[in-house]
């Protein structure tokens, strides 16, 4: 009989007898319904209580923001999405002194490992909305947003809709339907990478980002 | 189960528990720095936890727990479904040495030499890293608590934070002697500098191998909870992923998943959430430019169908690992994680390790317990540990003829002289005249009681009888 | 562990007093205070002689068989239905939630789920059913209080010490750091760890000397035991008192009965 057959037959013929499963009430979890602005500064607070740090933009003048931000920082090159509205936006303000130069994750990432790992200064990408009760951002990396972007340059920022951010975690998987199938990756990103292994001090940027920066749209 | 390991790196005698408490205790450097981390921990889970009902989040996670054991069976198959359908490959082992086989088949088919680890204390219960060093595999840990822990040549002295024995200093000193690293007492320095040594590895590595916080069956989805990032390098960089979990970590739904990580974190950290919260649900698409090729998902039962058996030991297997119990426990505080001996050390590995290892093994580890109730108190699913550590004593002397003992290596425990003690002790209590004929014979004749009576009087005076007791005093009264 | 929640009786005319064996070898006094702080609230005690121990020691050491005999022979003391009360949180703790788990596949479950639904921890006994009101007689002092984690955590008794001590006027209550953290007594654990037990009341007994306080009140004797005889023996600066003849000297102005 295989390990799998025995396992299972194991907890098939439980020596105990069958379990009675309970009911499961969720409702502790449910919070009021918090308006735009009360999730936007619930959001704030958690995700700067993380080292995060949250700007305030329009669609209009997002790009003014990451510019300035990205130059206060002296970041070279941005690494951004190719077919995203937020790449396509970039693009064609390319040529503006202010931005850096912009990358695409166009090709597997074997091809050029060693040049995302050392060479790559930021990287942006969209989200899925957020949770305003911890301050977090879902991303569903894509091929047009692979994994790496938001995980390998030391900074990394993200363009959060303020009308897409959810009360809780339990919200957001409702209302966007998540049982009905999930991606082959699916992230809450809550902050900068950190550790605090040494000691219990915090230390950021032990293996992902040193710093994430959240454009809000409202 | 595995009677005997096949490998066995670090072999540390489970049994051995006393020398090594006492050693610990004798140690200021070991009580300062749990009690430092301990303190610190405890402050923050409570904090973390301000404005929740958490008896009713307790309950929710206890229940979401037992619901998904009560299906146990049907959750591993559905999940091994919708897993295989995604495209993930599912493996089961009886054992640990059955686990690193698997494992080992797996690189050896990319014909892979370099490993690197995110956390997984699964694989430390397997102890992968040193089967895989023999097969000529290298296993490299990239969280750093466990990465320190490698380059000491230890193991983790608890489950969430590895290194939480070591201060600064020595972490500082061990970089210095092992990686090259400056002596420096800055952490931002000290991690740089651990990042920069092990992006080389990521980018290098042929298989990254996780653990697993919560398998969802309805998706065939793997979560993984961490700060530091390296769980997610470890299940993107390297081409091929294998996920290696307890088969107790399946839950049927995404909405469960919802309420144990409200838990576990706050719990564990005391964070309202990680930096990644990390759900796979295959490898990489054609279309996809990152990510594994091949993903697989080893379930390990390692003893935990026969604690699935028995209704009361069924709770142990309720545990999310977020090491409140051990954070709160006194004795823990007191010993720190080395001095089990265990790989999971504290009040959970108290009642699991035992399962693990056999009850004669472990028979200590019971008794290593003031029954407090603090490891109880702050489960996250309230899983009942003080009678849990009871049933175990009972199971370690074989105390019970109504309910006799289950646990592989019962009654190793028991002696014939402690026996014959309590016996004694039984017979009196059980004999109201004896009893009030032995106590005011004691309290008579109270001046030659013992000034020493073994342990307790290494600290403490004497306990000193009264000259009357309270059942002479109320037969004085009348009654 | 889901303790229901606790319904308390109306006061009663009598109780049974189940004085624990520890309090009956070392503690008398702290009997006698308890029965006399009882009577005071105008209620009948009935101390029955053949009552020995609640079976706790055998118990947690796993001698379950032991453990049974004993506690079947207090579980026929207690034929009326008037509660039973206990000057311990350990012995409260024992009866109440574990004899139903210890009498299970016996025969006797249901009386032994009767007796311990009866069972209450004396102090919680006068506050929440007798609603007791002191009348502090004492010099001002200051005094730090150690609640068992037993009468914490398995009698839910946490808040009544401290509530009992706010109604003594000229008495200063003083809270030690990690006021919730386990002196180290824990039974048979004293006696096999000895060590680990030891660095526990070491630190116990420093936090409640920071509080500058002389003297520690406590629900349970065997904390007492284990926190006095470390601080006697060590010549730290703290004595202790049972919280019940702590409650009834401050209130009665004498030492009480000590006959």
């Amino acid at each position: 009989m295989s390990s799998r057959e025995t396992i299972l037959q194991r907890l098939r013929n439980r020596s105990g007898g069958e379990l009675t499963a309970p009911e499961c009430d969720f409702s502790v979890l449910e919070r009021p319904d918090w308006s735009t602005s009360e999730r936007i500064a619930l959001f704030e607070k958690a995700i700067e209580s993380v080292h995060g740090e949250v700007h305030h933009c329009s669609n209009d003048n997002w790009l003014d923001r990451l510019a300035e931000v990205l130059s206060t920082r002296g970041v070279r090159n941005l690494l951004i999405p190719r077919e995203h509205e937020i790449g396509l936006k970039l693009r064609s303000v390319a040529e503006r002194e202010d931005l850096p130069n912009l990358l695409i994750y166009d090709e597997p990432i074997e091809s050029w490992q060693p040049a995302l790992f050392n060479d790559v200064d930021a990287g942006i990408t969209s989200t899925r909305g957020g949770i305003a009760e911890t301050g977090s951002l879902i991303l569903w990396p894509t091929a047009d947003e692979p994994r790496l972007m938001s995980l390998v340059p030391p900074v990394h920022v993200a363009v959060l809709y303020a009308s897409e951010l959810y009360t809780t975690f339990r919200d957001a998987m409702t209302a966007q339907n998540w049982a009905a199938g999930m991606p082959t990756n699916a992230l809450l990103i809550s902050g900068p990478s950190k550790t605090a292994d040494i000691e219990q001090t915090l230390a950021y940027g032990v293996h992902g980002p040193k710093e994430l920066i959240v454009l809000i749209i409202e | 189960m595995s009677e005997t390991a096949e490998h066995s790196p670090h072999h540390i005698d489970v049994k051995e528990f006393h020398p090594r408490a006492k050693a610990a205790i004798h140690n200021p450097k070991i009580r300062r720095n749990f009690r430092k981390a301990m303190d610190g921990l405890m402050t923050k889970r409570k904090s973390a936890f301000e404005g929740w009902d958490l008896e009713t989040l307790r309950d929710l996670g206890a229940n979401i727990r037992l619901r998904a054991l009560a299906n146990l069976p049907d959750l591993l198959e559905q999940l091994e479904q919708k897993l295989t359908e995604n495209g993930v490959k599912v493996h089961w082992a009886l054992d640990g040495d059955e686990a690193c086989r698997i494992v080992r088949d797996i690189c050896k088919a990319r014909d892979a030499k370099t490993v690197i680890k995110g956390k997984s204390m699964v694989s430390e219960e397997m102890e992968l890293n040193h089967y895989l060093e023999e097969q000529g595999i290298e296993a490299l840990e990239s969280d750093l608590g466990e990465y320190i822990v490698q380059l000491a040549d230890e193991t983790p002295s608890h489950i969430i934070m590895p290194a939480i024995h070591k201060n600064t200093d020595e972490i500082s000193k061990l970089l210095h002697e092992k990686t090259g690293t400056d002596l420096s007492h800055d952490v931002e320095y000290l991690t740089a500098s651990a990042r920069l040594q092990l992006r080389e590895k990521f980018m290098n590595a042929d298989v990254g191998v996780s653990g697993v916080n919560f398998a969802v069956a309805e998706t065939g989805t793997l979560c993984l909870v961490e700060n530091e990032g390296n769980g997610r390098m470890t299940t993107t960089v390297p081409p091929c992923h294998i996920a290696v979990t307890g088969i107790e970590k399946v839950v049927p739904n995404l909405e469960d998943v919802t309420a144990l990580l409200a838990l576990l974190t706050r719990s564990a950290t005391g964070q309202h959430i990680t930096t990644y919260f990390n759900m796979i649900s295959g490898p990489r698409k054609p279309d996809e430019l990152d990510g594994p090729e091949e993903v697989h998902l080893v379930l390990v039962d390692n003893g935990r169908s026969s604690i699935y058996q028995d209704d009361e030991l069924l709770d142990t297997l309720r545990c999310i690992r977020c090491g409140a119990c051990m954070n709160h426990c006194p004795v823990y505080t007191r010993v720190g994680g080395h001095t089990y001996g265990t790989t999971y050390p504290g009040p959970i590995g108290k009642i699991l390790m035992p399962h693990l290892i056999g009850l004669d093994e472990g028979r200590h580890l019971p008794s290593a317990s003031s029954l407090c109730g603090a490891c109880g108190e702050v489960c996250p699913v309230k899983i009942p540990i003080p009678d849990l550590l009871v049933r175990l004593r009972q199971e370690s002397v074989d105390g019970d003829k109504l309910h006799p003992a289950k646990v592989r290596g019962h009654g190793a425990k028991r002696s014939a002289v402690e026996a014959m003690i309590w016996k004694g002790w039984s017979w009196m209590h059980a004999h109201p005249g004896a009893y009030r004929f032995g106590t005011n014979m004691a309290a008579r004749f109270r001046k030659l009681q013992p000034g020493q009576i073994g342990g307790w009087t290494q600290y403490r005076t004497a306990p000193k009888l009264a000259p009357k007791t309270l059942h002479e005093r109320m037969k004085e009264r009348g009654q | 562990m889901v303790d229901p929640i606790k319904v308390y009786p109306a006061k009663p005319s009598k109780v049974y007093f189940f004085g624990t064996c520890l309090v009956d070898m070392f503690y008398p006094d702290a009997g006698m205070a308890g029965i006399q702080l009882l009577e005071r609230e105008g209620i009948e005690v009935i101390f029955p002689q053949d009552q020995t121990c609640c079976g706790q020691p055998a118990y947690t050491s796993g001698y379950h068989d032991e453990a049974r005999a004993v506690a079947m022979a207090q579980l026929d003391l207690f034929p009326e239905d008037w509660p039973i009360v206990v000057p311990s949180g350990s012995c409260g703790g024992m009866m109440r939630k574990h004899y139903p788990d210890l009498f299970k596949d016996t025969g006797h479950e249901v009386k032994a789920a009767e007796v311990a639904g009866r069972v209450w921890e004396l102090t919680d006994f006068l506050l929440n059913v007798c609603h007791i009101k002191l009348d502090d007689l004492g010099e001002p002092t200051t005094v730090a209080m150690h609640t068992s984690c037993s009468a914490r955590r398995e009698m839910g008794v946490a808040e009544v010490g401290p509530k009992l001590l706010g109604q003594l006027s000229n008495v200063n209550l003083v809270e030690q750091v990690r006021t919730e953290e386990c002196c180290g007594f824990g039974g048979t654990f004293a006696i096999r760890h000895p060590e680990i037990s030891g660095a526990m009341v070491s630190e116990k007994v420093d936090t409640l000397v920071d509080t500058g306080a002389k003297a520690f009140v406590t629900t349970d004797c065997g904390c007492l035991m284990n926190i006095d005889g470390y601080a006697e023996k060590n010549r730290k600066p703290i004595t202790g008192q049972h919280i019940l003849s702590f409650l009834w000297e401050r209130t009665n102005g004498t030492k009480g009965d000590q006959s």
